[in-house]
């Protein structure tokens, strides 16, 4: 059993379990500043983006939550905030702000990205060195904020890492944390037992009304899931149908109720499990889920998805024995003994906890060694 | 190898190999809920993670898998058949 965990009690109450200064672009045309500050100022970290120009409505909407929110983030010490517009940028960062953590925004029209860079760089350098005096402290498992979501997945998930990584959700909303779960698309079929673990009627009444809202639009569109929904990764790995992949993604989500139902990238008001809509392509739905405040994700993976985050250490989970011999370099816990028998799932549950101290403690996962840092924006529709 | 495939639930209609299986050899299964076993004779070979019916089918009979149904048969199936996209279709899309 290995002590801890342990983690950063930021100045809002939340714990991370990384300690960034992000560098965080407001729209894709600041991208460019924002890496101009992160090689002048080694170990800041930059999260370039593909988005954020004439976004409206709802679009945008998401686009200010997903931003505030990753930079939020209890893994994040501070912020420097680098937009093409003042008002924007502006905005961002006095939302981050609001957890109390330093940050500080930089518009780049009448100054251009050199004098922009450089003085970003001068208050990024004040805050790494203000950020690496943080120490961790021992915390409680119920402080690690939690998202689950699985990928490349194929029958092996439904029969070992998913199980597995419901193990640790069970313990850690037993003892009063907070897990998501989302994929919208990946519970049909199985939408109906979600449904019965709703806490209340309301709560059920809002999951219901989210995904039929989904099926409406797959129904009412000319798009056909099929070749999408399960993916050519997930035939081959052995999965036939969309409800055989949702039975196995559901397999993870443990056996404690949903207790409340969030839009994309808000944050959780009720300790338990909650229900994020998301889609269900992994990178999207790991950054929203960290907009979210998630501190660790856990990844069930069957044919070897090589996802990171650059806010959120993604844990792997492979109970595939070719992945986890052939991917090896992108797995961080081997649950292939569930197939053969050789671990039960007591055993492989308590491996995937202390996988989630050992990286709360400071542990890279495989993903952050190799440099996997998927910063996805979720889009709605399409820009004006 | 103690067992060549796992069953999730006794409701089941299919079992996933855990190893490549070879057609017509004798293979015992393994029900997670419960431990029991069961035995039968492959038909067809099934790769590592894909499924092997564990009872004859009638075309567009429910298949059942966790306990739930995951799509219906497209052609009539054998206990002992691969069972993938050839004969078994989502009953949602």
């Amino acid at each position: 059993m290995v002590a801890g965990p342990t983690g950063y009690r930021r100045s809002d109450g939340r714990v991370g379990v990384r300690n960034h200064v992000a560098i965080l672009p407001v729209d894709d045309i600041s991208n460019t500043a924002a890496e101009m500050v992160a090689a002048m100022i080694p170990g800041t970290l930059a999260l370039p983006h593909a988005y954020g120009r004439l976004q409206f409505g709802e679009d945008l909407e998401l686009l200010f939550r997903t931003l505030i929110g990753n930079g939020a983030n209890p893994n994040v010490a501070s912020v420097v905030v680098i937009g093409i517009e003042p008002t924007w940028t502006e905005r961002v960062a006095e939302g981050i702000a609001r957890t109390g953590k330093p940050v500080e925004a930089f518009s780049i029209e009448r100054h251009g990205d050199l004098k922009t860079s450089t003085a970003a760089a001068r208050v990024a350098q004040g805050f790494l060195q203000d950020a690496g005096e943080l120490v961790r402290e021992p915390v409680d498992l119920s402080d690690l904020w939690i998202s689950i979501k699985c990928g490349e997945s194929d029958t092996t998930t439904g029969l070992a890492s998913c199980p597995t990584v419901a193990r640790v959700v069970d313990q850690v909303v037993n003892a009063g944390g907070t897990v998501f779960f989302g994929e919208t698309t990946e519970l049909t079929g199985g939408e109906h037992l979600i449904a019965d673990r709703c806490n209340s009627d309301d709560t059920r009444k809002k999951f219901l009304t989210i995904y039929e809202d989904y099926v409406r639009m797959i129904e009412e569109g000319e798009a056909d899931l099929l070749g999408s929904q399960p993916t050519e990764g997930n035939i081959r790995g052995g999965l036939t149908t969309i409800e055989e992949k949702a039975l196995g993604n559901i397999a993870k989500t443990g056996t404690v109720p949903v207790v409340d139902v969030l839009e994309p990238a808000v944050a959780p008001t009720v300790p338990g499990l909650n229900f994020m809509d998301t889609s269900s392509a992994a990178a999207e739905c790991v950054t929203l889920m960290a907009a979210g405040g998630a501190v660790i994700h856990l990844f069930p993976t069957g044919q070897g998805n090589v996802i990171g985050n650059p806010v959120v250490p993604v844990i792997k989970v492979s109970g595939n024995p070719v992945t986890v011999s052939t991917m090896s370099e992108h797995i961080d816990l081997d649950v292939s003994g569930l197939l053969s028998g050789d671990i039960d799932l007591a055993a492989a549950g308590e491996r995937l906890h202390e996988a989630v101290v050992r990286t709360a403690n400071g542990r890279l996962t495989a993903a952050e060694s190799l440099g996997h840092r998927e910063f996805v924006m979720t889009k709605l529709y399409r820009s004006a | 190898m103690r067992h060549a495939f796992l069953i999730h639930d006794d409701a089941d209609d299919v079992g996933v190999a855990v190893a490549d299986l070879e057609a017509s050899q004798d293979v015992t299964g393994v029900y997670m809920n419960s431990g029991k076993t069961v035995g039968l004779k492959s038909r067809d070979a099934v790769p590592l993670g894909h499924k092997i019916a564990l009872r004859d089918l009638a075309a567009g009979a429910d298949v059942v898998k966790y306990g739930v149904r995951i799509g219906r048969t497209i052609i009539a199936v054998s206990e002992g058949d691969y069972v993938h996209t050839h004969n078994l279709k989502s009953a949602r899309w």
